[in-house]
């Protein structure tokens, strides 16, 4: 049976060129990065070029990017980080930071517990295509607010907020501004200078990386306080030892993302673009997200009457692999945040498919895919009771 | 419980037995929400105090689709006493367990089925 992987947005294969960057330092260069004999220097060495790599990539210096574990880490680390490093020693009432409603939950979830613990939180609302208000963020800042963190591309949907215009915003504010680039890293170029940004999450696994890795760019002079203590390794803000074969990987990751990204780009534009439109005249079936302001990657749907893990596991049935924002499919039996935000009810969410592409798919998945779906959505509409009610 | 779907509830899930409607049944049940992502309508004919013939509807994931189709395996051909007594632990049971957090799914099922005899109890007037 053919098989067709369609969810790069949940992680990609790391390339061939990065697993043999990685190799030598599993074995061979093992040295502790902070050892200050020959086998440390050599791992410290290949971790300073890896710095190099990823600062290339976002026009950021080397000396502006941490470490970490990936891109829960590095949210965590950004958000928290700045926020107990501004807290008032007794009060942090009244302190306050504006994120959207469509983040991440390595965001969404680490603000939740910021306000458990007294600070305040603003969530801004999207509009139907999952867009933030630049004014509404304007007009939420207030002489409390210390830190704005909105994503760059979103996770589900796609949709690229503005952040060249949220970065002008906080600029003027003097407000430090943190946005999640996990998924839009390598599939738009980022400037972090030309876009005011002061923090920026990657992980290295959306890259064609390893897992278990990932990176924070910290502007010079913005100072966190550590969420792990310990040893004291990248300046004091992230201690451990560093993970030399895999920040080797990520580093490789991101400098191959650099070379390739306007092929990448334009190749995943192209297959995108097809399968939205082999997909739409599908009857009673939506595309969610914005329909230009979209990750090049980034195909979502959403199909009434029928329940996305089934639509799921009968993809998986013929091969193909996908996600959705279902509730079924989460322990939580909760619809996802995104597509309530967006302005969906809990029943049209549950209906909906992600299928998001890599530098590795083909045209031949995309005509696969798009053969196969109409099938399954017939049949599972067809054992449907709410279909043609 | 493990959380991965047995072989059993993909099997049912991806070829339903006694899928489609019933056009003169003698009985109809519906229950569940699309909010909540499941509904499931199970029609029966009756001879005899016996379920002749037993199909379903179901919008939902795979647990919801495997344990209509299970159950009314497990019922067809039964007198409506002993199909009264389907739990959602004969449904989940049969298809060799369910993620716990996927039961209220069989729960569905064993009403549904518990539905349709009483609209057919209704009907007759018993």
């Amino acid at each position: 049976m053919k098989k067709v992987y369609m969810d790069y947005a949940s992680t990609t294969p790391v390339d061939k060129e990065v697993i043999k960057e990685m190799l030598p330092y599993f074995d061979k260069i093992y040295g502790n990065a902070s050892s200050i004999h020959a086998y440390g220097i050599e791992a410290f060495d290949a971790c300073e070029v890896a710095r190099e790599q990823i600062g290339n990539l976002l026009n950021a210096s080397p000396d502006e990017i941490i470490f970490t574990s990936g891109g829960t880490e590095s949210d965590n680390l950004g958000i928290k980080g700045v926020a107990f490093k501004n807290k008032k020693k007794r009060d942090t009432k009244g302190y306050h930071i504006i994120t959207s409603a469509v983040e991440h939950p390595a965001v969404l979830e680490t603000c939740k517990h910021l306000e458990k613990i007294g600070f305040n939180v603003k969530y801004l609302p999207v509009d139907e295509y999952g867009l933030i208000n630049p004014n509404d963020l304007e007009q939420s800042i207030s002489k409390n607010t210390f830190l704005v963190t909105i994503m760059f591309g979103n996770n589900e949907i796609g949709t690229i907020e503005p952040i060249k215009e949220i970065g002008k915003i906080t600029k003027k504010h003097d407000i430090i501004f943190h946005t999640d680039a996990v998924q839009a890293i390598g599939k738009i170029p980022i400037d972090v200078n030309d876009l005011n940004i002061d923090l920026l999450s990657i992980s290295s696994h959306k890259i064609y990386g390893p897992k278990g890795v990932g990176g924070l760019f910290v502007r010079k002079g913005i100072k966190l306080q550590t969420i792990a203590h310990g040893g004291g390794q990248e300046k004091g803000f992230r201690s451990s030892t560093h993970n030399t074969p895999g920040i080797v990987g990520l580093g490789k990751a991101c400098e191959l993302g650099k070379k390739r990204m306007s092929k990448d780009m334009s190749h995943m534009t192209n297959l995108r673009d097809k399968l939205i439109k082999e997909i739409k005249p599908i009857e009673q079936c939506y595309l969610n997200g914005h329909p230009k302001n979209r990750l090049a990657n980034n195909v979502h749907f959403r199909f009434i009457a029928i329940e996305g893990e089934s639509l799921n596991l009968m993809l998986d049935d013929k091969g193909i692999a996908a996600s959705t924002g279902s509730a079924c499919s989460s322990k939580k039996l909760q619809a996802s945040h995104v597509l309530l935000a967006i302005g969906l009810s809990p029943e049209e969410a549950h209906g909906s498919l992600r299928l998001t592409l890599g530098r590795m798919s083909t045209k031949d998945d995309v005509e696969y895919v798009a053969t196969a779906l109409p099938e399954i959505v017939q049949k599972l509409r067809n054992m449907s009771p709410l279909w043609n009610r | 419980m493990n959380d991965k779907y047995t072989e059993k509830v993909l099997d049912h899930f991806k070829n339903p037995r006694n899928i489609g409607e019933i056009k003169d049944a003698d009985g109809i049940g519906t229950v569940g929400n699309p909010t909540c992502g499941d509904v499931m309508t199970i029609y029966i004919k009756v001879k005899n105090n016996k379920i002749e013939d037993i199909k379903f509807k179901t919008y939902g994931c795979a647990a919801a689709i495997a344990s209509s189709s299970i159950a009314t395996e497990l019922v067809k051909g039964k007198t409506l006493e002993e199909a009264l007594k389907l739990t959602r632990n004969d449904v989940a049971n049969e298809l060799g367990g369910l993620p716990s957090y996927k039961m209220h799914c069989s729960n569905l099922a064993a009403d549904a089925l518990k539905k349709a005899i009483e609209d057919y109890k209704k009907k007759k007037n018993l």
